[in-house]
């Protein structure tokens, strides 16, 4: 267990040290910006160079870091409701046939609703708190893990339930020792895109109606012509997506680690 | 000579059958059949008027081509099916699948000890009853190990021990060793021979495999292909072990042959 452990911190860290080629296309792409900008390509206004936003991030932390906490425990409280609703929901949609078939068609509908509609409805309703926030975010993120965990669910070999069922084994404990950590991997994969779109949820939320998060600086540092404090929230948005989607491979790693037996890397496929 | 486990329980069995007609078999199978109807496609019969009987201690193989319903045969002893016609009186009985099935994320010792924990004995307990069968079975060294880490031969050692230690008194093996090479297949055939020597159950083995069931079988019943009829049942009253080199061996299994229609 312990080497084991240890391998699944060590691999990441290795995988990290490999994302040289990740590293090498951002500067490049960030090179191309900064060039752009400064031969006159786009008005600084518009388009700040990445040295502006750079800068921004350092003038302006103060102001960033106290609206990050804000924004990232609204997406982090708001991911826990998503996984919590998305699991109790996927459970239910796959003992209960009737509950399948009545609530799929209502899950994919719920995944058009546009949030720019919805969040000020929300807020007018429910007010400038947490609360139209964690809806919002939860609301975009949890479809994805209902979906994956279903497929989890129904990756379950057949012939293995008749197995235990000549065990005897109880349909509850089926349940829990086999059915669930079989579908344990895809839950996690539909986490991991969960947490990318509760990013963009908690923006669209934060425009909608809100005094602080890094959503409201961008909505209100855009009509002040600070764009480069604009990117900067966006860029500190980004991070924060990476580093919730790096944590989630970690602790998919350390959960899940017979998913992974056969070497595969940190978003590689295998070779 | 001293009598093995095996043969003192199969000397019992067909004592009780004597004293007293009335003692049922642990497996009696008598005129079943069983079709299977899907939507609008046409229905297929699995099974015909098919009767087997195994008494306690037997071990009873069963040949015959595929689609001929020895799944289903296996699945109406387990209780998992019913029959449409006939009857089925089993004791319970426990499958062992021709796919391990073993649980990737569960050690050897845990995936042993599945029917156990199914029972609802605790885990502490259920690992320390299952460990003195990994000894006895040679896998000692692996109780911590995943399937992963195990060879194909191993894999099916655990998911015999996983389906003994569900303590029923009939085992139900679909092809055990279907899925293996045939260096460890014949090898896997000498082990479960000594492991039902050692610890007597009475068995329906399903096999594709004529001389498996020759060398392993008290009684091989041939079906024939779909729907599934007995078309033959041949008796095996050979010492054990078996040699698949030996003239009765070589013989017995040219019989189960020429009865599916095949050689000659």
């Amino acid at each position: 267990m312990s080497a084991g452990a240890r391998r699944a911190l060590v691999m990441p860290a290795r995988a990290l040290l490999r994302q040289w080629r990740a590293a090498l296309l951002l500067a490049t792409l960030i090179g191309i910006w900064e060039l752009y900008v400064d031969l006159g390509g786009a008005d600084p206004l518009i388009l700040p160079a990445p040295h502006a936003v750079a800068a921004s991030m350092y003038d302006d932390r103060g102001l960033l870091w106290s609206n990050f906490l804000v924004t990232a425990e609204e997406v982090l409280l708001g991911i826990l409701v998503a996984a919590v609703t998305a699991l109790a929901l996927a459970t239910a949609m796959h003992f209960f046939v009737t509950i399948r078939r009545a609530v799929y068609p209502l899950l994919i509908a719920s995944q058009t609703i546009p949030i720019p509609m919805l969040a000020p409805v929300l807020v007018l309703w429910l007010g400038f708190g947490i609360l139209p926030k964690l809806i919002v975010i939860a609301l975009v993120s949890f479809f994805s893990i209902v979906i994956t965990t279903l497929a989890g669910f129904a990756s379950v070999d057949p012939e293995l339930l008749k197995l235990v069922r000549t065990f005897d084994m109880s349909r509850r404990r089926a349940f829990f020792s086999i059915e669930l950590p079989t579908a344990l991997p895809g839950v996690f994969t539909g986490a991991k895109i969960a947490v990318i779109v509760a990013v963009i949820g908690a923006v669209f939320a934060e425009q909608a109606g809100s005094n602080s998060g890094l959503g409201y600086v961008f909505t209100q540092a855009l009509p002040q012509l600070l764009t480069a404090r604009a990117f900067a929230a966006v860029v500190i948005l980004s991070l924060f997506a990476i580093a919730l989607f790096c944590a989630l491979t970690l602790a998919e790693r350390l959960t899940v680690p017979w998913a992974h037996s056969t070497g595969t890397e940190l978003g590689e496929t295998d070779r | 000579m001293i009598e093995t486990p095996l043969q003192a329980s199969r000397a019992l069995g067909a004592d009780r059958a004597g004293h007293s007609e009335q003692a049922a078999a642990p497996v009696e199978i008598d005129r079943v059949s069983r079709t299977f109807r899907r939507g609008r496609r046409p229905a297929v019969q699995a099974l015909a008027d098919v009767s087997l009987r195994a008494g306690a201690g037997e071990i009873v193989a069963v040949v015959g081509p595929s689609g001929c319903g020895k799944s289903t045969l296996l699945e109406l002893i387990c209780g998992l099916q019913r029959p449409d016609t006939g009857t089925v009186r089993c004791a319970p009985a426990a499958l062992m699948p021709q796919r391990d099935l073993l649980l990737p994320w569960a050690s050897a010792l845990d995936n042993a000890a599945l029917a156990l924990r199914a029972a609802g004995v605790g885990r502490d307990r259920s690992r320390q009853l299952a460990r003195p069968w990994l000894e006895r079975f040679g896998l000692a060294e692996f109780e911590r190990a995943r399937p992963a880490e195990l060879s194909g031969g191993m894999r099916q050692r655990v998911s015999f021990l996983r389906s003994l230690l569900a303590g029923k008194p009939v085992l139900a093996l679909d092809e055990p060793f279907a899925s293996l090479d045939a260096i460890t297949r014949a090898e896997m055939q000498g082990w479960l021979d000594h492991a039902l020597t050692a610890e007597p159950r009475t068995v329906v083995l399903v096999t594709h495999d004529v001389e498996e069931a020759v060398l392993l079988g008290d009684r091989v019943v041939v079906l024939s292909g779909r729907p599934g009829r007995v078309v033959a049942c041949i008796e095996v009253a050979l010492a054990r072990p078996r040699r698949r080199a030996d003239p009765t061996v070589v013989a017995l299994r040219e019989r189960v042959l020429s009865s599916l229609g095949v050689g000659g």
